[in-house]
C-alpha cells in the first residue's frame, strides 16, 4: 500500500525512476470475484451427525479480505502485548494471536443477527463483529472512548447491536449464557444461532455440561466452539522446557568433555 | 436538642416523664377498606399470571415450576395457561439454568427464575453477581439484564443448617442488584410486579412460612396495574418512643412485640423495610429523628447483616438524635440447629424484640430480678 502511494503522489524527476522501480516491485493484488473452491486439509471427525462438506466456495477478493483482517488482528495483538509490557494496559491482557482464523472464518459465514459470546480472549472477536481499533485500544488503556467507556477493560468488550455479548472473566460462565442467548433466539422464533466459544480450560467446567444437557433437552440453536490453545497445559510446557534445557546442557557438557579428553580443541583452535 | 441533653443528663425513662404512647395504626391504613383476604401464595401467583399475560417476554424457569405446579404451589396453573414454551421445568442444575436465564435476559427476554430455596442459589451465585448484577456497568449501559431471581429465603421449620440461611445481606451488599423482601400479600403482589417490570436484576426474597398466611387486601391491590415502588419502606404501625425496623417474617414478630410494648406504655413504630437494596434510609432516619431510639430486627446472621448497615446509616445521618445505643436483634451466630428448642433459641422471638425495645428505652429489667 505504501509502495502504490509512492508511485501515485506527485514526485520530482529524481524520484520518478525510483517510484517506477518501486511500483514494479508491487505485487498485484487480485480483486477477482471468480469463484474458487478450496478443500480443507484436515477431515472432520463427526460424532452422531453428518460431517459438513470439506469443499468451501470463496473467491480471491474474499480470501484477501480474510488475510487483511487476520493481519490487522495479529498486529493489534502484538501492539497490545507491547503496551501491556509497558504497563499502559493494566490488570489482565489475554491475546488471541494465532487464533485469528477462528473468528474470521466464523464471521465469513454468519450475520450480525447471529450472536457470539466468548470468554476473556475477546479483542479479535470484538473487532470481527464490527468494533474499531480505536475503541479497542481506548478500552484497553482505560479511556472514555473505549467500547465500554473504560469501565470494562480487556475482558469486557460488548457490541450488542452486532450480536456480540462479551467478554466474560469467569472461566466457563459464557457457555450457559450463550445457551441463554440461543434460548431467546428460539423463543423469539428468529432464524438465527448463537456461537459460544470456550477453551480447553473451560471444557472442565461443570456448568458447561449442565448447559449442554439443557440445550439438548430443549433443542436450542447453539453451537459450542472449543478453541484448544493448550493454555491449560502450562505445566506440561514448563516440563518440556526444562527437559529441553537439561538435554541441551547435557549435550554441551558432552562436547566439552570430548574436547578436553581427546584434545580436539587443538585442532579447532 | 435541649430535650436530648436533658434526657442524657437525667437518664430518666420516657414513661417517668409522662409521655403518652402514640396512636395505634392498623396494617391496612394506607388504602381503601379491606376487600378480601389473600394469602401470600395467591398474591404471588396472581402477580406472575398478570405479568405473563401483559408481556409475552416474561417467562418462568425453575425446578418443578411446571408439571408439579411449583414446589410450594406458587406457579400453580401457569403451565396449563401459558404452555411449556413459557413455563420451563429445569433439571437440578442451578448454575446451568441460571446462566441460561441470564443469557436470555441479555437478549431481551424477561425471565423469572425460581430457586427452590436461596440456599441452592449459592450454586448459581456467580451468574447472579458476575453475569447479571455487574453487566450493565461493565458494558457501559449496552446490556441491561431484566431478570428476577425469586424463592424462599431464611429459616423454615426444622430443615437444618444447609436449608435455613438468610441471604438478604449478601445480595444487598452488591451494587447492580435490587433486593426486595415482601411481608404481606400486598407487598408480595406489588413488589413482584415491580420486580418483573424493572430493567435491572432483582433478587426477590420470599419466606416459606408466610406463603400460607392470609392478609386483607383492598380492591386497589387486586387491580392488574398495581405495583409498589422499589426502594420505599412502609410504616406498618406508627409510634413515638422507639423505631423497630424489620423485613419479611420478622415484621409480623415486630408488630406482635409492638402490641406487647403498647400495654406497657411504650409506643413502637414498626417499619417494614420492603426493599433491602436500595434501603429506604430517608424513612428510617426520619423515624429515628422522631422516636430517638432504634431496634433493628432480622433473621439472618448478625455479623455484616442488614441491621449493621441500618445502624451505620443512622449513626452517619442522625447520630445527634439518638438517645440510646442502637439495638440489633438477629439470628444466633451459629449454623441453624435441627432440634426444635435449639432452633427456637437460634432465631429472634417476639420476647427478644420486646426486651431490646425496653433496653433502648432504659426500662430493661436487670437479669438478677428475672431469677
Amino acid at each position: 500500500m505504501a509502495l502504490s502511494h509512492l508511485s501515485s503522489t506527485r514526485s520530482n524527476r529524481l524520484l520518478r525512476p525510483l517510484a517506477a522501480a518501486a511500483s514494479s516491485l508491487c505485487r498485484p493484488i487480485s480483486t477477482s470475484t471468480e469463484p474458487l473452491v478450496i478443500e480443507t486439509s484436515i477431515p472432520f471427525t463427526p460424532h452422531k451427525c453428518e460431517p459438513p462438506s470439506r469443499s468451501v466456495e470463496t473467491n480471491p477478493q474474499e480470501l484477501l479480505t480474510f488475510f487483511r483482517d487476520m493481519a490487522t488482528m495479529r498486529r493489534m495483538e502484538i501492539a497490545a502485548d507491547s503496551l501491556y509490557k509497558a504497563k499502559l494496559i493494566r490488570g489482565f491482557c489475554h491475546l488471541y494471536d494465532g487464533q485469528e482464523a477462528v473468528c474470521v472464518g466464523m464471521e465469513a459465514s454468519i450475520n450480525k443477527k447471529d450472536c457470539i459470546i466468548t470468554a476473556y480472549r475477546d479483542h479479535c472477536t470484538f473487532l470481527g463483529r464490527g468494533g474499531t481499533l480505536l475503541e479497542i485500544f481506548s478500552e484497553l488503556m482505560g479511556r472514555q472512548g473505549g467500547c465500554s467507556k473504560g469501565k470494562g477493560g480487556s475482558m469486557h468488550f460488548y457490541k450488542k447491536e452486532s450480536g456480540f455479548y462479551g467478554g466474560h472473566g469467569i472461566v466457563g460462565a459464557q457457555v450457559p449464557l450463550g445457551c441463554g442467548l440461543a434460548f431467546a433466539q428460539k423463543y423469539n422464533k428468529d432464524e438465527n444461532v448463537t456461537f459460544a466459544l470456550y477453551g480447553d480450560g473451560a471444557a472442565n467446567q461443570g456448568q458447561l455440561f449442565e448447559a449442554l444437557n439443557i440445550s439438548a433437552l430443549w433443542d436450542l440453536p447453539i453451537i459450542l466452539v472449543c478453541e484448544n490453545n493448550h493454555c491449560k497445559d502450562v505445566n506440561l510446557f514448563l516440563l518440556l522446557d526444562f527437559l529441553r534445557l537439561f538435554f541441551t546442557l547435557l549435550l554441551l557438557w558432552n562436547r566439552v568433555l570430548n574436547g578436553w579428553l581427546f584434545g580436539r580443541w587443538h585442532g579447532h583452535c | 436538642m435541649f430535650r436530648i441533653l436533658t434526657q442524657r443528663v437525667l437518664g430518666q425513662s420516657l414513661l417517668q416523664q409522662g409521655i403518652r404512647p402514640g396512636a395505634v395504626a392498623s396494617a391496612s391504613r394506607c388504602f381503601a377498606s379491606a376487600a378480601k383476604d389473600l394469602t401470600v401464595r395467591e398474591a404471588l401467583n396472581s402477580a406472575l399470571n398478570e405479568e405473563m399475560s401483559a408481556d409475552p417476554r416474561v417467562l418462568l424457569m425453575g425446578e418443578e415450576v411446571g408439571e408439579y405446579q411449583g414446589a410450594y404451589k406458587i406457579t400453580k396453573g401457569l403451565l396449563d395457561k401459558y404452555g411449556p414454551d413459557r413455563v420451563l421445568d429445569t433439571p437440578i442444575t442451578e448454575a446451568g439454568f441460571t446462566g441460561i436465564a441470564v443469557g436470555a435476559a441479555y437478549h431481551g427476554l424477561r425471565p423469572v427464575v425460581e430457586f427452590m430455596t436461596f440456599n441452592f442459589a449459592m450454586q448459581a451465585i456467580d451468574h447472579i453477581i458476575n453475569s447479571a448484577a455487574k453487566t450493565y456497568y461493565m458494558s457501559a449501559g449496552q446490556i441491561s439484564v431484566p431478570i428476577v431471581f425469586r424463592g424462599p429465603n431464611g429459616a423454615a421449620a426444622g430443615v437444618g443448617a444447609q436449608h435455613s440461611q438468610c441471604y438478604a445481606s449478601w445480595y444487598a451488599s452488591c451494587p447492580g442488584l435490587k433486593v426486595l423482601a415482601p411481608y404481606s400479600s400486598e407487598d408480595a403482589r406489588g413488589l413482584l410486579k415491580a420486580a418483573i417490570r424493572d430493567p435491572d436484576p432483582v433478587v426477590f426474597l420470599e419466606n416459606e412460612l408466610l406463603y400460607g398466611e392470609a392478609f386483607p387486601v383492598s380492591a386497589e391491590v387486586l387491580d392488574s396495574n398495581f405495583a409498589l415502588p422499589i426502594g420505599k419502606a412502609k410504616i406498618e404501625r406508627e409510634g413515638k418512643d422507639v423505631t423497630i425496623t424489620a423485613f419479611s417474617k420478622m415484621v409480623g414478630f415486630a408488630l406482635k412485640a409492638a402490641e406487647i410494648l403498647d400495654k406497657e406504655g411504650i409506643s413502637a413504630e414498626v417499619i417494614n423495610l420492603r426493599s433491602i437494596r436500595p434501603l429506604d434510609r430517608a424513612a428510617i432516619n426520619a423515624s429515628v429523628r422522631k422516636t430517638n431510639r432504634l431496634v433493628t430486627v432480622e433473621e439472618g446472621f448478625p455479623q455484616h447483616g442488614v441491621g449493621a448497615e441500618i445502624c451505620t446509616s443512622v449513626v452517619e445521618e442522625s447520630f445527634g438524635y439518638l438517645d440510646a445505643p442502637v439495638e440489633r436483634i438477629a439470628g444466633a451466630d451459629v449454623p441453624m440447629p435441627y432440634a426444635a428448642n435449639l432452633e427456637r433459641l437460634a432465631l429472634p422471638q417476639v420476647e427478644d424484640i420486646v426486651r431490646a425495645a425496653k433496653r433502648a428505652c432504659y426500662r430493661s429489667v436487670p437479669m438478677a430480678a428475672a431469677v
